[in-house]
């Protein structure tokens, strides 16, 4: 039977750094996704989760379960990613999906014959598109479609870490995904074969 | 159901977060009104479009990263409740320091001083009145008066075995 994360932070504060090895475990994956998708830099990314981690640490003593682990963790690393982007946004990366390709994305020149090297990279552009449809959207849209799309956090969830009701939330969401459902629709009209077992339907 | 209301609830409808008499009354709607249908179908493929995002793997030295952070950070004290910031320190010393200033040259606090030695003096002038009147000086009932609440003197009763002298002390030499 595997612990709660609720439980794993409190042995974490009683000094068992083997739980917080059990939670950097089982979060650094979903941690790293979501600043990535935030900020669009790896190794921003990485570092971003590493603080976030860091931080988790250092309040350890101080940890009550007043809320889900989660929303906690997700609440530290939305705070992270939005300061981040704030303090770059003289040199921001945040491109919409009309600006021109940046340099280190410009699309290869690919060999006609080569029909596999061919898909892979359709995919790459078109997995490329949706994450600066994404990067387009306003801050707090943003990490309300990362919570609810990847995360799958429920809305009372996601309204706490963005500190909104959960109408707000709704309405929020819906503005999101009607603007990727604008921006997505030369997309879609194209599809890729999925790969099976690998997506949740809606 | 109108078509606003259906929007509003759309996300939770396809993300099946709805309950079950919400979902009907959508797909009642979604059944009669093709305008929302499409848009749902619509929102439904940039939804699962979503989806064609590979993930992200950390590094391989992720978690050694962050127990190098972890270790490098600064180690409690254990004194270190004891002795705090000296910039706070300092602080609080200059608080206190002013505030003893304050309260020690206040106008409150040296009208107090003021009042006490006032009463002080109001007492001396109430019994000024005995001190000073002769005759009553004369009788010691009167003294009784002005000598000390926790230790009474008993009042002096003339001696009546005593003959008494004459002020003036004559009549002894007859």
């Amino acid at each position: 039977m595997t612990s709660s994360d609720v439980q794993l932070m409190l042995d974490v504060k009683a000094g068992d750094d083997a739980s917080f090895d059990v939670l950097l475990r089982k979060y650094r994956t979903p941690l790293v996704n979501f600043l990535y998708r935030m900020v669009r830099d790896t190794a921003t990314a990485e570092d971003l989760a590493q603080e976030v981690f860091l931080r988790v640490y250092r309040a350890r003593k101080d940890y009550s379960p007043s809320a889900k682990f989660t929303t906690w963790l997700f609440r530290i690393a939305t705070n992270l990613a939005l300061n981040s982007i704030r303090d770059n946004r003289h040199r921001s990366r945040d491109v919409s999906i009309d600006a021109p390709v940046e340099e280190d994305e410009a699309p290869l020149e690919l060999p006609a014959r080569e029909t596999r090297i061919d898909q892979q990279m359709a995919e790459r552009d078109r997995a490329d598109t949706i994450r600066r449809a994404v990067t387009s959207l306003p801050e707090k849209q943003r990490v309300a479609v990362l919570l609810h799309k990847y995360e799958e956090m429920d809305y009372a969830e996601i309204a706490k870490i963005l500190n909104c009701s959960e109408s707000a939330l709704k309405s929020l969401l819906f503005r999101a995904y009607e603007t990727l459902r604008v921006q997505l629709a030369p997309l879609v009209a194209q599809p890729v074969a999925h790969r099976a077992g690998e997506r949740r339907p809606l | 159901m109108k078509c606003e209301d259906v929007a509003r609830e759309l996300i939770p409808y396809l993300d099946r977060r709805a309950n079950s008499a919400l979902r009907m009354e959508i797909e009642d709607h979604l059944a009669a009104c093709a305008a929302c249908h499409a848009r749902a179908q619509e929102f439904r493929k940039a939804w699962t479009a979503l989806d064609d995002v590979p993930l992200v793997e950390p590094s391989l030295n992720f978690n050694a990263r962050v127990r190098e952070r972890i270790a490098a950070e600064p180690r409690p004290r254990w004194f270190r409740w004891l002795v705090p910031q000296p910039r706070l320190a300092l602080s609080v010393a200059l608080l206190l320091a002013l505030g003893l200033w304050v309260a020690r040259f206040s106008p409150s606090a040296r009208q107090e001083q003021t009042s006490a030695v006032k009463a002080q003096d109001f007492e001396a002038v109430k019994d000024l009145g005995v001190i000073e009147n002769l005759d009553v000086l004369t009788k010691f009932d009167a003294l009784s008066e002005l000598a000390p609440t926790d230790s009474p003197q008993p009042p002096v009763q003339p001696d009546s075995s005593q003959p008494s002298q004459p002020a003036d002390g004559g009549g002894g030499d007859m």
